[in-house]
């Protein structure tokens, strides 16, 4: 459990680093918190020749609030995410989401942008930009792009990022009024990666949905924006509503089999986080199919 | 059974007023270890020292057919790559069989694999370098040839006439089997108004450690002597084994076992990459080291469990239980385990089941097969988790049919505590146990009928809460009917040598090792509590066949009570000799004078008489003060080893309270109980841990641990991502009482505890789960328990 030998520098500003991925391209890894790539290189399932470790680049780590948007560096490291006051006030499904990423120990290193684009799909943070609306920041040898969540998470471990690219920032648009969020996730152990997890996000008016975010994850290769909420938004929720909308819901996943759940069971999960989530979210118990607290 | 340690002997230490018996004392460790002092075999640097790293085959069977190693040879600091036909030079194979499991066999296996490999990771090849990653990097370059082979994998078949044999020689893949048949079952099963009939199922699991294997052998060619650094459990165990393989004489192998990060049985057996490691020094002629690491250690570290047991129990309309039958079947690999062999686990489940229960009639049937995955053998609580599952999950079940509460029918048929010394039906002799007495405090502990009341108010709202009860007995205290009737070099006796220095201090050596437990710890309380002086003098030393007196080790519970007991007898011999020099020295009698808080003093008024540190500063150096023809002995050893019972059985009872989601599967521990009675209490708080450690590894097997094999023999969760040990997010809190009935085989009088926990705990949480899904008319008999199952149970997908 050695890694293979690598060449490794450590950029000053992120000039430097776009210098050095442009140079090495798809031979070079970036590392951040190292929570992933780590243990990765240490099993030799990977073994990049060139690490470019941008732990040093202070300008890509910090929270900010402008106007209507809340701005997160990619370096901000989970923990700190966690103990936002910003974070908390504007985004606080993100902070319960946090929570559910793995130990103390892990959240101390492990990153918000090296989360982003690692993009496991049963990773809680890449769901939760997807319900958040979040517009995903990178950099490249061609400037800046701003890449919309919905778009950035393109398959298992894949993203809209090109190797000479780096992830610099992630913008959320700060919580409207009204609005209110939900997260669980279906993990047999704290921390673990779910089973089957959801991050929405809504507003709701007079016991009714408005608007409504539905980010599934583990439920397929990447994270999902479930159509099912339009089931949802701007009529009254009946139990026969919700049906409907959990057999939308389920034509939409594509759940893998692994040896936690069947692709059966997925679906069963996802459905059962569906109607807690909605009874949640209206306070409607009787919308909640017969399970304890 | 009584609440208090019988005093047999005026020079008992155990009621004396300054003893340390059944006090909860810091460990005298702790500090070391808290400091970053400890020494584990990783920490250990050798000059000329080379690593060793595996080559470990990827395929669950296969021929080799060839080993090319030219291009890593070539590498910067590779130092040797060693086949198995390289190293069969240096080291013969062996077999893992005992004479007194009839009929058991297997194969001989090598240190490394000659040919053939027969399960994913043997090793068939060892690169060392001069550092982990240099050999890792070398170990990539090796190219082997293999053809596969039909790999047995399903223990249900591997008995099959068209099922391949793994080896030939043995004509089978069965490698024990065992019958017996007490009573009159048949007849039994005909009175019975009930019959409940199922089939339990047990993940194979391992005990995760959190310091994996490791060892570093140092051949010294100059003194012919090999020296052993090894995480083990037994050091005189490896001592005669290294030197019976190696063409050595024991005296010519020294096994040196500083601090050691768990074990739980993992570390008590003969690995073959440690046995290729020792060889490896031999053959280099210098110091080897090998630390597994994570991936190795899920493929190589035992597994256990893996039994698929049915079950039968007949039952009366009133309680009465007519009968236990069992057919047991578990698959342990290419090859039975040395030197204690693969066979235990299941000849425990036939020992144990029905056990606590006063039923004559049982009948019970276990089979042992080879398959090609990882080698199984014992893992803490041996047998008894299995034994235990079936025995309450099928005693519930019957409640269940005749519709009586799961403690009144435990109370109709546990054996009662005043009907002592008895034998159970598969012929184990009980000393003295308190089913019905633990049984009590329990339901006081856990307010039983309060609690059922709770789960019936909660079941109104659509909550599913359980409560799971099991009683268990555990094996403890070993004597040699364990491993060396049956031929195994396995000591069941331990020795203790302790000796006063030359300012008062006491230096105590035990054949007992330290895992974690707390051996340190225990016996310093015996020595300071026997001789009367402050546990802060006494300083044990323990793990290392030079240094030490001649023993078992640390396994199967008997630290406490065998190797306890030795320190308290070699303890009252060394306070007999101080007493008899300062009667010379005070002019008195020995009678009138005793030893307490580092003094001698009169024995009538306690009134300080001689300091120990000035008795021997006497002894040492002005012994021409001594009246003539006193030659003082201040040093003494005792052994002991249990002679009346072949094994020390203690017995407890467990209880679940757990939360079912039956819309998600998922299980929540809201609580759970341990009442057990291993006799004398040394330490409290070591016993309460010891029991909280051993309910967790229960609670994960009932839960979350299963290695997880595919059909083609692939292992196929070996990482601490996939294969869930449990952590403490979903541990309940764990309530522990006791019961005290001590041993009269020793003057200690105490039992083990280390395993109490393991044994019960996932019977109960399987009982609390079939309680919890009573409504629902399912029922569960397979652990580890997961959503996936339960769900599939109530048939929600």
């Amino acid at each position: 459990m050695k890694a293979s030998a690598f060449a490794y520098a450590r950029p000053t500003s992120v000039a430097n680093a776009l210098e050095l991925l442009a140079t090495h391209g798809d031979k070079a890894k970036v590392l951040s918190g190292g929570q992933s790539l780590m243990p990765a290189m240490n099993l030799r399932l990977i073994s990049p020749e060139f690490i470019v470790d941008i732990g040093e680049l202070a300008e890509l780590r910090g929270i900010v609030v402008k106007g209507d948007v809340l701005t997160i560096g990619a370096l901000t490291r989970h923990a700190d995410v966690l103990k936002s006051p910003e974070v908390a006030a504007h985004a606080p499904l993100l902070r319960d989401a946090t929570a559910h990423v793995a130990h103390p120990a892990i959240r101390n290193r492990g990153t918000l942008g090296g989360s982003l684009a690692h993009a496991d799909p049963a990773s809680e943070l890449p769901a939760c930009m997807m319900a958040l609306e979040a517009t995903i920041i990178v950099c490249g040898p061609r400037g800046e792009r701003r890449i919309p969540a919905q778009e950035f998470f393109t398959g298992i471990y894949e993203t809209g990022l090109s190797p000479q690219e780096l992830l610099v920032a992630v913008e959320l648009p700060v919580a409207r009024k009204r609005s209110s969020h939900f997260f669980h996730e279906f993990a047999r152990r704290h921390g673990d990666y779910a089973i089957v997890g959801l991050a929405a996000q809504s507003i709701v008016v007079d016991g009714y949905f408005t608007d409504l975010r539905l980010g599934f994850f583990a439920v397929g290769d990447r994270p999902l924006l479930a159509n099912a909420a339009g089931e949802l938004v701007n009529v009254p929720v009946t139990p026969e509503r919700l049906t409907k909308a959990a057999a939308v819901l389920s034509d939409e996943l594509d759940p893998q089999e692994d040896q936690q759940a069947t692709p059966a069971m997925r679906r069963h999960l996802a459905k059962v986080l569906l109607s807690r989530c909605v009874s949640t979210l209206l306070s409607r118990p009787d919308l909640r199919s017969g399970a304890p607290e | 059974m009584t609440d208090a340690p019988e005093t047999r002997d005026a020079l008992s230490a155990l009621d004396r007023p300054n003893s340390y018996i059944g006090k909860t004392m810091p460990r005298p460790n702790l500090d070391r270890l808290m400091q970053g002092r400890g020494l584990y075999v990783s920490d250990i640097e050798l000059p000329r020292m080379g690593h060793v790293v595996f080559l470990r085959s990827p395929h669950a069977h296969a021929k080799i057919t060839g080993i090319n190693a030219l291009a890593a040879r070539q590498l910067p600091g590779v130092i040797a790559v060693v086949t198995g036909q390289e190293l069969a030079t240096v080291i013969t194979p062996w077999v893992g069989v005992l004479s007194h499991l009839k009929g058991l066999k297997s194969a001989p296996q090598s240190a490394i694999a000659i040919d053939r490999a027969c399960w994913q990771g043997e090793a068939v090849a060892a690169i060392v370098a001069t550092s982990r990653a240099a050999a890792e990097d070398a170990a990539e370059q090796v190219s082997v040839g293999y053809d596969e082979l039909d790999a047995v994998t399903d223990m249900r078949t591997a008995l099959d006439p068209t099922t391949s044999v793994i080896h030939a020689s043995l004509g089978d893949n069965l490698a024990f089997e065992r019958h017996h048949d007490a009573g009159a079952v048949e007849d039994a099963f005909a009175a019975s108004d009930e019959v409940v009939d199922v089939e339990f199922i047990f993940g194979r699991h391992t005990g995760v450690t959190l310091e994996p294997r490791s060892v570093v052998a140092d051949w010294n060619a100059a003194e012919a002597r090999l020296t052993i650094y090894q995480g083990t459990q037994a050091p005189h165990m490896v001592q005669n084994i290294a030197a019976l393989h190696l063409g050595l004489q024991e005296a010519q192998v020294r096994v040196v076992c500083k601090d050691v990060g768990g074990s739980f049985g993992i570390k008590v057996h003969i690995y073959a990459d440690e046995m290729a490691t020792y060889a490896l020094s031999k053959l280099l002629r210098r110091p080897i080291k090998f630390v597994a690491d994570r991936v190795e250690s899920f493929n190589t570290d035992i597994h256990a469990r893996d039994h698929r047991c049915r079950g039968r129990i007949g039952v009366k309309r009133n309680g009465t239980i007519m009968a236990f039958e069992i057919d047991d079947l578990t698959g342990i690999g290419p090859y039975s385990m040395y030197p204690r062999t693969s066979a235990i686990e299941a000849n425990q489940v036939v020992n144990l089941v029905g056990g606590p229960y006063v039923t004559r009639n049982y009948r019970a049937r276990a089979r042992v097969v080879f398959q090609n995955k990882n080698v199984m053998c014992q893992y803490r609580a041996v047998g008894h988790p299995i034994a235990c599952s079936v025995t309450e999950g099928l005693v519930d079940l019957a409640a269940m049919k005749i519709g009586m509460d799961p403690v009144e029918i435990r109370r109709r048929n546990l054996i009662a505590d005043d009907a002592y010394p008895c034998a159970s039906p598969s012929g184990l002799r009980f000393e003295q146990l308190s089913h019905h007495a633990a049984l009590a405090k329990l339901i006081r502990m856990m307010d039983y009928d309060v609690l059922r009341a709770e789960q019936a108010a909660l079941r109104a709202r659509n909550i599913h809460r359980g409560i799971g009860i099991a009683s268990f007995i555990e094996v403890t205290n070993p004597s040699a009917a364990f491993y060396g009737v049956g031929g195994a070099k396995i000591s069941s006796q331990d020795g203790v040598t302790v000796r006063l220095d030359a300012q008062g201090a006491v230096i105590c050596q035990t054949s007992i090792t330290e895992q974690g437990q707390g051996s340190e710890s225990l016996t310093a309380q015996i020595v300071g509590s026997v001789l009367g002086v402050s546990m802060d003098r006494v300083r044990v030393i323990l793990g290392d066949t030079d240094n030490t007196p001649y023993g078992g080790g640390t396994w199967a519970s008997r630290g406490a009570g065998i190797g306890g007991e030795a320190a308290l007898q070699a303890t009252k011999v060394l306070r007999r000799n101080i007493l008899d020099v300062a009667a010379a020295i005070l002019q008195m009698t020995p009678g009138e004078l005793d030893i307490v808080n580092n003094n001698v003093v009169n024995a009538g008024d306690g009134t300080s008489r001689i300091e120990l540190g000035e008795l021997a500063r006497i002894v040492y150096f002005r012994p021409d003060t001594l009246p003539p023809g006193i030659q003082p002995e201040l040093m003494a050893t005792r052994h002991f080893v249990p002679r009346a019972y072949p094994f020390a059985f203690t017995n407890g009872v467990q209880a679940s309270w757990l939360e079912v989601d039956t819309e998600t599967g998922f299980v929540k521990l809201l609580k759970h109980w341990v009442v057990e009675d291993c006799g004398t209490i040394i330490n409290p708080q070591l016993v309460d841990e010891q029991i909280r450690g051993g309910v967790v590894q229960g609670l994960g097997a009932a839960l979350f641990e299963k290695c997880v094999y595919d059909e083609r023999g692939q292992l196929t969760n070996a990482s601490m991502a996939d294969y869930l040990v449990p952590m403490s997010g979903e541990m309940p809190d764990i309530d522990i009482g006791h019961v005290v009935s001590p041993t009269l085989e020793s003057e200690l009088g105490a039992k083990g505890a280390g395993e109490a926990g393991t044994a019960g705990a996932a019977a109960a949480v399987t009982n609390a789960v079939n309680d919890a899904l009573r409504p629902f008319g399912t029922i569960v008999t397979e652990i580890p328990l997961t959503p996936q199952i339960i769900l599939t149970a109530l048939g929600r997908i």
